[in-house]
């Protein structure tokens, strides 16, 4: 428990200090699992508006895999973007392996199916509430989708928000594809991980308080736009 | 001062240049023993300073690393199984493998020593009162240099660990540092090489309890993946970082690297 | 303002240019969930102009019927004929306002804006829109912010953006106050004469009084009677819909 004490006091010299390290770290994590978020966000939101309103056969079956898919493992995904990325795998020749961009595609993978899976039940939801209104003015399909994932917007940053939690705390996919590379590759969690098996536990502690941080940090200012929102009936 | 200064600016840039090397990267497959211990952190510098050639560095277990060289996802391999490195370049992965330095194995053990081995120098004899004790001991159970080590320790013993795996012979399957972590808390023995453990800072009442025979000595070598089998590495820049290691101002470096008072490897490149 | 800016002088101009969808036949017209009747051999014809008050107790399918001659449902049996076209042919030369405004969570402008452009129209007809009833100065607010008869309104404005030759309105001003309640009326009377065909359900008598030409009286999934205004207030032909105007439970 000592281990605790010493970790706050870290964290707070660490971030005082602004130790270069540190932010390097930091702002690695926050722009691969951001740009991750946002990819999945581009993918995942357009699948679950479709499954949304969608009626077609496999419907169910679609729906299962989707929410199966949430709980991928990150090492299993890791393994999978590891083989096609290796040098003797199909994609090898990108040469993209042990860089920023195969963490991105990684993480990108591991949460589309979460933000497909989200927003298909918000925009369900919702859905049900326009579906008449839709009918009578004739709209297409993607005039639907898309007046859904607009009207939706606030809900669906808070879908993101889920994804982006879960990206930016796996350790297991960005280690492998990543190699936890120095000035390259580490991000916050390899760096726990790291400094763990080098038993700085205080350290790794330290580290895991800041990234509790960040992630508060984002957490609130999703928080706060949506509830500017709320005020204006938008959500 | 000025000139001096200029001078080495001048070599610098001279080495950089004969090596075709500026804004170069290569990546190294390696330990997590090499990394964890900090040798990285402090050998690196000094050559990208001299070469500028930027080496990033993937520690792994020594099986993983193989592999990963073996996928050519690495320009360089130092890791610390002799036999499955002798393998790899008979394979044709690697261009030629060359002994880079030496560490040595030691068991820690928690300060209660419940087998009662500390302060043994035959291993041989630690392990089989161990096995005998049923003693708990953990084993990185991953592949990895140090895996294969003590798996040969535990063979010339005459033990087979594996049959009591679960019981007193606990496997975590993960790098140096993990286990160790592991070990320590469930009050197991553990075999580690002496560089992780000195930098190791989660020691709590634990020390080394068998070290000193000559069979618990622990060789690294350095091999450049073969250009031929992986067009894709950069084949200068992995030679000119291999030739380097084994070069006197490498060698030199190594032996240089302390932690807590205590120099953390040994180097013993052939030299030319 | 002009016409041609609120959208409804076009609207009487298209009627000429493309194939008219009135006047409306219904014929032996059947609704079934499951077992239940829900709308048992409805027929009637209405003619090209006026307001037609559809009226009759709870549950007497005064709703269902709208959304079967707007074409959001599918009828048992029977048929509706506007003039030569199914009913979800016409769907998009048609509107309708529900009991419930549902109403888009955007600028009381934005609501508008979506459909004109969803639907091809002229966005600059907006503002004119707004104005027509007299949401001009709230263009900017939260739609679903807007009091009761302000979004029933804004409800009215977006049915009209769509030019509709047919306006059916589900009882439009059931929870609002006497003055929304006029404000709406004016603004439907309004359509009505400039060519919008008004099809109405309320339980407002003064409502229906106020705004009727004829009035299609619905009971238990029947129809009790189709009768000229005139000649329906005065003096009901049906038991059904003398005892609704005298108050009397007619389940």
């Amino acid at each position: 428990m000592q281990n605790m004490g010493d970790a706050f006091g870290l964290a707070l010299q660490l971030v005082f200090s602004g130790d270069a390290d540190l932010l390097e770290v930091v702002m690695l994590s926050l722009q691969v699992s951001l740009t991750a978020t946002t990819v999945a966000s581009l993918i995942g939101l357009p699948i679950g508006a479709l499954v949304a309103i969608g009626r077609f056969p496999g419907r169910n079956g679609v729906l299962i895999v989707m929410n199966a898919l949430m709980g991928l493992p990150p090492v299993v995904v890791g393994l999978l973007v590891y083989l096609h990325l290796s040098r003797s795998g199909p994609l090898g020749f990108l040469g993209l392996l042990y860089t920023p961009t195969a963490m991105i595609i990684a993480q990108t993978i591991l949460i589309t199916p979460i933000v497909a899976a989200l927003s298909r039940q918000v925009l369900e939801d919702l859905h049900a509430e326009y579906a008449e209104q839709f009918r009578s003015l004739c709209l297409t399909k993607l005039q639907i989708v898309q007046a859904l994932l607009w009207d939706a917007r606030y809900s669906l940053l808070t879908v993101g928000l889920a994804g982006f939690g879960r990206a930016v705390a796996e350790v297991g996919a960005v280690i492998i594809v990543g190699g936890n590379i120095d000035h390259l590759t580490r991000v916050m969690t390899t760096a726990i991980a790291l400094e763990t098996s080098k038993g700085d536990l205080a350290l790794a502690l330290a580290l895991g308080i800041i990234l509790l941080v960040i992630a508060l940090g984002v957490n609130a200012a999703v928080q706060s736009v949506r509830m500017t929102a709320a005020k204006q009936a938008y959500v | 001062m000025q000139m001096k200064t200029l001078g080495a600016a001048t070599i610098a840039t001279l080495l950089a240049g004969a090596a075709s090397a500026q804004d170069q990267s290569i990546i190294v497959q390696s330990t997590t023993s090499t990394a964890n211990s900090g040798l990285y952190d402090y050998l690196l510098p000094m050559f990208e300073e001299e070469t500028g050639i930027q080496v990033n560095v993937v520690a792994v277990g020594t099986g993983q690393a193989i592999q990963n060289a073996e996928n050519c996802d690495g320009d360089v391999l130092l890791v610390h199984a002799k036999p499955a490195e002798e393998a790899f370049v008979e394979a044709g992965y690697g261009t030629s493998r060359t002994d880079l330095m030496y560490n040595d194995f030691v068991i820690v053990g928690p300060e209660d020593d419940p087998a009662g081995v500390d302060s043994m120098e035959d291993v041989q004899a630690a392990l089989s009162r161990i096995a005998e004790d049923g003693a708990l001991f953990a084993s990185r159970g991953d592949d990895s240099g140090t895996h294969k080590k003590e798996l040969a320790l535990w063979s010339v013993a005459g033990v087979d660990p594996t049959e009591a795996s679960g019981d007193w012979y606990r496997e975590t399957g993960s790098g140096m540092g993990a286990t160790l972590n592991a070990g320590i808390g469930m009050g197991a023995y553990v075999m580690t090489d002496r560089a992780t453990w000195i930098s190791f800072d989660n020691k709590q009442d634990y020390e080394i309890q068998v070290q000193g025979d000559e069979d618990m000595f622990n060789q690294y070598g350095v091999i450049p993946v073969s250009p031929e089998r992986c067009p894709s590495v950069n084949a200068d820049a992995a030679q000119t970082f291999a030739d380097w290691l084994v070069s006197d101002a490498g060698q030199e470096a190594i032996g240089g690297y302390v932690v807590a008072d205590e120099q953390l490897f040994f180097p013993n490149a052939p030299s030319n | 303002m002009s016409d041609a800016l609120i959208g409804l002088a076009p609207a009487a101009a298209r009627r000429a240019q493309s194939a008219a969808i009135l006047p409306l036949a219904v014929r032996d017209l059947v609704l079934r969930f499951r077992e239940a009747t829900v709308l048992d051999r409805i027929s009637f014809d209405l003619g090209g102009t006026g307001c037609t008050m559809v009226m009759g107790p709870n549950g007497s399918g005064k709703s269902l019927l709208l959304k079967l001659l707007h074409g959001l449902m599918q009828p048992s049996e029977g048929q509706i004929d506007w003039t030569g076209h199914s009913a979800t042919d016409v769907t998009a030369r048609q509107a309708l306002v529900f009991q419930k405004p549902v109403l888009l969570r955007r600028s009381v402008a934005a609501n508008i804006d979506f459909v004109l452009k969803a639907r091809g129209k002229d966005p600059g007809r907006c503002d004119a829109l707004l104005d027509h009833v007299g949401l001009g100065h709230k263009a900017l607010q939260p739609a679903r912010l807007l009091s009761g008869g302000e979004a029933q309104r804004l409800a009215l404005a977006r049915a009209l953006a769509t030019d509709p030759e047919v306006l059916f309105l589900d009882e439009p001003t059931a929870s609002l106050d006497p003055a929304s309640v006029l404000a709406i009326e004016s603004i439907v009377g309004d359509a009505r004469d400039r060519g919008v065909r008004i099809i109405f359900v309320t339980h407002d008598m003064g409502q229906a009084r106020r705004m009727a030409n004829d009035v299609l009286f619905l009971q238990r999934g029947r129809i009790a009677e189709h009768t000229r205004a005139a000649d329906f207030f005065p003096e009901p032909r049906s038991q059904a819909a003398r005892d609704y105007l005298n108050g009397r439970i007619v389940v």
